[in-house]
């Protein structure tokens, strides 16, 4: 089955992004072929896959990283509330803004925690010392670290243990109003009980985010996807709701790979 | 991440839910033998052979946990596991249902039988070949084969409601057949629970082939 014959699940206009034949080579090399993917609005979609097979090559495009990488060409389209992301009239610092993204390892800048969250919001104008206090306390308790961290704001973030700064960046993330998560295995570097914090913490936000995840722990996408996409060799092989995927997967290859027949 | 070593457990899982199928579908047999000859001998080592299915069930569900514990089993990996945890639970009902047939052997002790043996041991038979079309299914994965298993509980159901009226029959011409009757009533019901176990181990083996889990029969009203 190619990519463009994959059914996407959720139903027309509750997309929050969608593609349509989205392609993408670095150069000479094929990342993604010919993508066809509705992420649903207010939902958990988890990427997975095997390494390489072009997850977090398809997780960036969904806020222009891959901008940054000088041989990257694209064909297809991205639409994020029905606009064409890669028109020239976007605005790509505005489109970051409304697509977050958390990466692998934590990445608190060397300033304080305070400091930190309050980093976006002074970037896009916020001045009022207090609106930024009372920014940084909703976004923190937001990303369920407001407890552990209210009484050393201007403590430097880089104290904070691997499970804390993660969930800094994820406040931090938050602090500018994104519409959407993109997180690129957020919890990989992290141990099972700041891993459980920060699933824990998906869930919560999902209410009021749309997240795309890209895990490599296919349990973590069972437990908190609503949506899975297995990709594999640059191909959207599979895509469907979460339980369905996990208990029942249409496709051999996803079998295989959910099943460590390969991989 | 391939795991040669859980598909190995798994290819164990497999042969001990057959070694368990197959101790069941002979307890089953040896049941009515037992009742057609009033083998007290036999009877009682079947009881105690109940009790030895038991334990492999037990063996079978610590294994299955364990396998979910360390392995997190997914897509037809987690339903192989999850059927086999569910199939023994049938087995092992199957089991106690035979041996309770076997009760039934020492409760008559040795007396005439009021009638010849005909329709119980051809309810046994079927619920036996039910149950090895359902063993057969699972170990090749066969989900026509697992329909064909639920299909077949009709027959024995009829077969239920014909041994029922016979022996009312019986009871209503003599009352002093009152008291065997009653208990070839029971091994009757036996038989017919048997065949509904082996129908829901069609259901499951079929289940875990297709991934679909869906009612594939009517509810299981008594037949008669």
């Amino acid at each position: 089955m190619f990519a463009s014959d994959v059914a996407v699940v959720p139903r027309e206009g509750e997309y929050k992004i969608k593609t349509v034949d989205l392609s993408l080579n670095y150069g000479a090399t094929t990342a993604l072929k010919r993508i066809n993917l509705g992420i649903g609005a207010g939902e958990i979609t988890a990427l997975i896959g095997p390494s390489g097979c072009g997850k977090s090559s398809f997780l960036r495009s969904l806020n222009r990283m891959n901008d940054l990488i000088p041989a990257a060409r694209f064909k297809g389209q991205i639409f994020f509330d029905g606009q064409d992301i890669n028109s020239p009239r976007t605005d790509v610092v505005e489109l970051r803004r409304r697509v977050g993204m958390v990466f692998q390892r934590p990445n608190p800048f060397p300033m304080s925690i305070f400091d930190n969250v309050a980093y976006g919001p002074r970037i896009h104008g916020m001045r009022s010392k207090q609106l930024l206090q009372s920014k940084v306390e909703e976004v923190l308790r937001a990303a369920a670290l407001w407890d552990e961290v209210k009484t050393k704001l201007r403590h430097s973030a880089l104290e904070l243990s691997g499970g804390q700064q993660q969930r800094l960046c994820i406040a931090r993330a938050l602090a500018v109003d994104p519409e959407v998560l993109l997180m690129d295995e957020p919890a990989s570097a992290l141990d099972p009980i700041s891993t459980a914090k920060v699933e824990e913490l998906c869930t919560k936000l999902a209410k009021r985010y749309t997240i795309v995840i890209v895990t490599h722990n296919l349990q973590q996408a069972a437990r908190i996807s609503v949506r899975t996409a297995f990709f594999l060799n640059g191909e959207l092989v599979e895509a469907g709701d979460t339980e369905g995927i996990f208990t029942n997967p249409q496709d051999k290859r996803t079998e295989d790979y959910i099943t460590g027949r390969f991989g | 991440m391939v795991r040669n070593g859980f598909r190995s457990e798994l290819d164990e899982l497999q042969e001990d839910i057959l070694k368990m199928g197959t101790k069941v579908e002979t307890i089953i047999y040896e049941s009515l033998k037992s009742l057609a000859n009033g083998d007290l001998e036999m009877a009682k080592r079947l009881i105690a052979e109940d009790d030895a299915i038991d334990r492999m069930e037990l063996e079978i569900e610590k294994k299955c946990l364990t396998m979910l514990a360390l392995q997190a089993p997914l897509a037809g990996d987690l339903r192989v596991v999850g059927t086999a945890l569910k199939l023994i639970t049938d087995l092992e009902r199957m089991a106690d249902h035979a041996a309770d047939i076997a009760k039934v052997t020492i409760r008559l002790d040795g007396q005439a039988l009021i009638k010849p043996l005909i329709d119980l041991p051809r309810m046994a038979e079927l619920a036996r070949g039910m149950l090895r079309d359902a063993l057969w299914a699972f170990t090749n994965r066969d989900a026509m084969v697992a329909m064909k298993v639920i299909r077949q509980d009709d027959e024995v159901d009829s077969l239920y409601k014909q041994v029922f009226r016979e022996l009312l029959v019986l009871m209503i011409e003599e009352t002093k057949n009152i008291n065997q009757a009653t208990q070839l009533l029971f091994v009757a019901h036996r038989l017919e629970r048997i065949a509904d176990h082996a129908t829901n181990l069609g259901e499951w083996v079929h289940y875990m082939v297709t991934g679909v889990r869906k009612p594939l029969r009517a509810s299981g009203v008594n037949p008669v």
